[in-house]
């Protein structure tokens, strides 16, 4: 028997499984066992051969099954203590097993880790005691174990993109197309040779359009380089009404001159097309950077009026300075931090559920201040400035003691993280887009408690004359409370939508008072309108300077614009008429 | 009769008085040796500052524990200069001339230590930065702990091109000192390894910027050519988070266009949510996660003195660990703590660092370290994915830079000089 010989010169790794091994050995012996009496018989060519075919079965079997899940085990191995380098292999090793696809999908997630204590790779799920972990390849649940019994099995850059290509390989067959599109997806980043035979085989099995338009795509971007003339033409006349960045690289680099200023591409006919097309997307590509502009000047606007809109009330209506008003919106955003410490497995709700907790919140330090310090003061802008600067100083130092000086972190919840990707050269991002819809929402809703409420009437009636409203029987002193109050809380519900957009930090205040004073004096002190329109007027206004001047420029030119503007006419956009004015 | 009518008495029982307090500070001040730290605790700043004034607070406590030094006990005295520049002039000015503090641990930001500069200089004390800054600046009386250019972004640069095959670059920065200078000399780098001005984009914003919608878009179209694009972000701590945020939201993620910051550590890191942060790199010469018996025992003791078993420790904290160390050795060595005698004693001082190598003074007042390249994990640590194989001179005066090739720090004999121009053999007479 020679068998053990080609054993060994196959090169099986040490330590294999017996178990595997035993039947193969068996079945080995009974084909080689007729060969040695067929050999006895007619003669020793026959013999060679059929030694040879025994010799390749034996290789085809050795590498089928038992061996990958041997492999399969070492490469489990390495991923858990080996390099970088030797992780990308154990990946590799395991993407050609569909079994192993929950695994993967662990560790791109990060929630495969090593459990010391066994020296063995485990699936971890965070639970009140730590982590409870399960089989990575069964799923069978194993021990609850603290923190530090486990290990993170860490990724760098180049392992994410190759797991993210292993996973899309794996997925390509996947039963749901949702799954199967984003497979495809995934591939277009990495395309290589392999991946193209790969999708071309897979087109004809593919019964969705959605993807299949998806691999033609894929196809015809690798056609424009195609060696065949027509082939190349024909991928530009298909391509060139779609809207990709892809396109435009491949069109691009068919027009582009190589270092001795000749063409790279050598046909003059491709080229002519090529620039055509180019010439059109192009076009399109302004018109929807336009729309990309107007809708960054938007939301910024939208930040600037949510921010302004508080003050609106309690400096346009009221007139008081209130410079912690800035503040009153940092207190809203930690607002947003207490809920998620006390929900973090809810993060959405925690979001929706800190709206009216921060307009409390804020709403009652409000009232406290103007009860305490403001109703003192009116009629006394100086000191009413100063005694608040000294308040928003004091709320500073209070978070700094309470919270610490860091900055906090606040979770953005899934729906409102990514973008709306409309095509490659338009998509809206979504935190920004539900900003903006919430800083219409809130508006409105300030709106109608003005017109509608007994609050708001009282509100208008003090705001236009303050002895008449009390010769009618109206508390001044209280509504001036609730006022202050209903401002403050608007503030607080600021500062939810800012803890998404920017650092939730004591100094998280400062950074929009002076912005917030600007919104309202451009748009006219007590108005509200004038509040919406100059907010996003400036934010627009903003938004287009910035490519050209830069960040720091933009924002110096557009205070300019703002005093040369006041100079002009110093009650802002829409000055109020009347008798009220007048005061 | 009331005793203090008489006059003669007042006098006696006032100069009794006089020389019993004057007595009690003297046997005070011969009791301990005072540490200046000097680091913002209020303000802006603040949120990076607090930590390195309990890691003095630490430190010193450290070496009270081991004895003290020359026989003596340390004492901090802790002033906050409320991240106020001229204030921190003033404040050092106070430790100095009123405390008669023997040196100064503080600083983070380039401006106010430009601030106090001309105020150790002119009283002849010693500072000790702990900060990565811009470079060319030499003083006599201010040791630099933390990285100059060369040890920080020049092998950061590095790292892309040849690791990553980086070839357009995008650097973003916060629109002061530290960012533009280090964007001088990086934009001057490039284009001697041959990138074509086109092939760069310089972008600069307002401290604590928050809407990078547009600053984002461009990046992503300017990264959208074919050609593997990075970001360098010199971007000021405050300004990150909204960045990186932006950044995922519209798509960008660390594998199609990495960004490396040099402000970026656990610290802040530990302030943000890192879901959008994942795979984005940094350079330092420290990083929390690194595995030495030295690092371990260092992350415990501060865990242990803060009382807070979730607290990270940073690059400046170790840049201040190796600093206070350096300063005892030095101490210890010139037997005095007399400025002039430790500036002396402090060059050539070896100190082993946290990561496994041993940090020196040089010459011209910058210490060696090694640089790590990592990547931020989504617990807020960093893997380190390169590092130099062996520890990078500090450099004062960028060789990049056409105007500061010719001119080196040395403050041995004979040059003792921090910008000498060694075309024209000359000092130039300015300290810094």
């Amino acid at each position: 028997m020679r068998i053990p010989r080609f054993r060994t010169r196959l090169k099986t790794p040490p330590g294999s499984h017996p178990a595997y091994r035993s039947p193969k050995d068996s079945f080995l012996s009974m084909m080689t066992t007729p060969s040695t009496q067929a050999g006895s018989i007619v003669g020793g060519v026959f013999k060679q051969l059929l030694k040879f075919v025994a010799c390749l079965l034996a290789l085809i079997l050795l590498v089928a099954r038992p061996v990958l899940a041997q492999d399969a085990g070492s490469a489990l191995q390495q991923l858990r203590t080996g390099s970088m380098a030797e992780r990308e292999q154990a990946i590799e090793t395991l993407g050609s097993d569909s079994n192993n696809l929950k695994l993967l999908q662990a560790l791109q997630d990060g929630k495969l880790f090593d459990f010391k204590a066994e020296g063995k790779l485990v699936l971890a799920q965070e639970s009140a005691a730590g982590y409870q972990l399960s089989d990575p390849l069964s799923g069978a649940a194993l021990a609850e174990v603290e923190r530090s019994a486990v290990g993170k099995i860490n990724l760098n850059n180049k392992l994410r993109g190759v797991l993210r290509k292993t996973i899309a390989l794996l997925q390509l067959n996947d039963a749901d197309p949702a799954i199967r599109l984003i497979a495809v997806q995934a591939l277009a980043n990495e395309i290589d040779d392999k991946a193209v035979i790969l999708l071309r085989d897979h087109l004809a099995n593919e019964t969705d359009a959605d993807i299949k338009t998806a691999i033609n795509k894929m196809l015809l971007l690798q056609d424009i380089n195609s060696p065949e003339k027509d082939q190349r033409i024909a991928a530009i006349a298909a391509l060139k009404d779609l809207d990709s960045q892809d396109v435009v690289n491949k069109l691009q680099a068919l027009i582009d001159k190589d270092g001795d200023g000749n063409f790279l591409e050598a046909d003059s006919d491709v080229r002519n097309l090529a620039e055509a097309a180019l010439i059109k997307i192009r076009e399109r590509m302004q018109a929807y950077a336009a729309a990309e502009t107007v809708f960054f000047g938007l939301s910024l606007g939208a930040v600037l009026v949510l921010s302004a809109i508080g003050l609106a009330i309690t400096f346009g209506v009221m007139g008081v300075i209130n410079m912690a008003h800035g503040e009153l919106m940092m207190l809203g955003a930690y607002t947003t931090y207490v809920m998620q410490q006390i929900m973090p497995n809810y993060l959405g709700t925690a979001l929706i559920l800190s709206i009216p907790m921060a307009f409390l919140v804020a709403a009652l330090v409000g009232i406290a201040i103007e009860r305490g310090i403001i109703r003192f003061l009116y009629g006394r802008p100086l000191e009413t400035l100063l005694a608040t600067f000294g308040v928003s100083l004091f709320l500073q130092q209070a978070v700094r003691s309470i919270f610490s000086p860091l900055n906090r972190s606040v979770s953005t919840p899934e729906w409102m993280s990514g973008s709306w990707q409309i095509n490659d050269f338009l998509s809206l991002t979504w935190n920004r887009f539900y900003i903006l819809i919430f800083c219409l929402l809130v508006f409105t809703a300030l709106l109608q408690i003005l017109k509608r409420t007994k609050l708001g009437l009282e509100v208008r009636a003090v705001a236009q004359n303050r002895g008449m409203a009390r010769a009618m029987g109206i508390p001044t002193a209280r509504v001036d409370a609730m006022t202050f109050g209903l401002g403050s809380g608007i503030a607080g519900v600021a500062g939810v939508a800012l803890s998404q957009i920017t650092n939730v930090g004591p100094n998280l205040g400062q950074a929009y008072i002076v912005d917030s004073f600007m919104v309202v004096v451009f748009g006219g002190v007590g108005n509200l309108f004038g509040t919406l329109v100059a907010g996003f007027s400036l934010g627009i206004a903003n938004k287009v300077l910035e490519p050209y001047a830069g960040a720091v420029l933009a924002k110096i030119l557009v205070l300019v614009f703002i005093i040369l503007f006041i100079q002009k006419k110093p009650r802002g956009l829409f000055p109020q008429k009347g008798r009220a004015a007048e005061s | 009769m009331n005793l203090l009518s008489n006059p003669l008495r007042k006098l006696a029982l006032g100069a009794a008085l006089s020389s019993l307090l004057l007595g009690a500070s003297t046997a005070r001040a011969e009791d301990t040796i005072k540490v200046g730290v000097l680091h913002s605790l209020s303000g802006t700043m603040a949120i990076s500052e607090t930590t390195l004034k309990d890691t003095m607070l630490m430190l010193i406590d450290e070496q009270n524990k081991k004895g003290g030094l020359l026989g003596k006990k340390l004492e901090a005295v802790v002033v906050d200069p409320a991240s106020n520049w001229p204030l921190f002039a003033e404040k050092a000015r106070e430790l100095i001339t009123k405390d008669k503090v023997a040196s100064i641990f503080g600083c983070w930001t380039s401006v106010s230590r430009k601030s106090v500069l001309p105020v150790i200089e002119e009283l002849n004390s010693i500072l000790f930065y702990p900060v990565q800054y811009e470079g060319e600046e030499s003083s006599k009386n201010v040791f630099y702990t933390g990285a100059a250019p060369n040890q920080q972004a020049i092998p950061a640069v590095d790292y892309l091109m040849n690791d990553l095959k980086v070839q357009r670059w995008v650097l973003a920065g916060t629109d002061y000192v530290y960012p533009r200078t280090t964007n001088k000399i990086l934009e001057a780098y490039l284009k001697s390894k041959g990138v074509k001005p086109a092939d760069i984009m310089i972008n600069y914003t307002p401290f604590g910027h928050s809407d990078w919608q547009s600053i984002v878009a461009d990046i992503k179209k300017f990264g959208s050519t074919g050609k593997k694009t990075a970001v360098v972000s010199t971007i000021n701590g405050d300004a990150n988070i909204p960045f990186y945020k932006e950044l995922g939201n519209q798509g960008i993620s660390a594998e199609k266009i990495p960004v490396i910051a040099f402000s970026v550590g656990e610290e802040e890191l530990s302030g943000m949510d890192t879901k959008p942060l994942v795979g984005h790199l940094a350079a330092w010469n420290y990083f929390m996660s690194v595995d030495t018996t030295k690092n371990a025992a260092f992350i415990q003791q501060w865990k242990d003195y803060i009382k807070n078993p979730k607290r990270v420790t940073n690059d400046p904290m170790e840049a201040h660990y190796i600093g206070f160390n350096m300063w005892v050795k030095a101490v210890e060595k010139a037997g005095t703590t007399d400025s002039d005698a430790v500036q002396k004693a402090l060059i050539g001082v070896e100190y082993p660092n946290l990561t496994g190598g041993m940090s020196k003074m040089l010459p011209n007042h910058h210490i060696s370290k090694p640089v790590l390249i990592g990547e931020i994990q989504d617990d807020g640590q960093f893997v380190t994915v390169w590092q130099t194989n062996k520890l990078v001179d500090g450099d004062a005066w960028s060789d990049f830079l056409p105007d500061s090739k010719p001119i080196i720090a040395d403050w041995t004999a004979p040059i003792s000089c921090g910008n000498y121009n060694t075309k024209t053999k000359k000092c130039s007479g300015q300290n810094y």
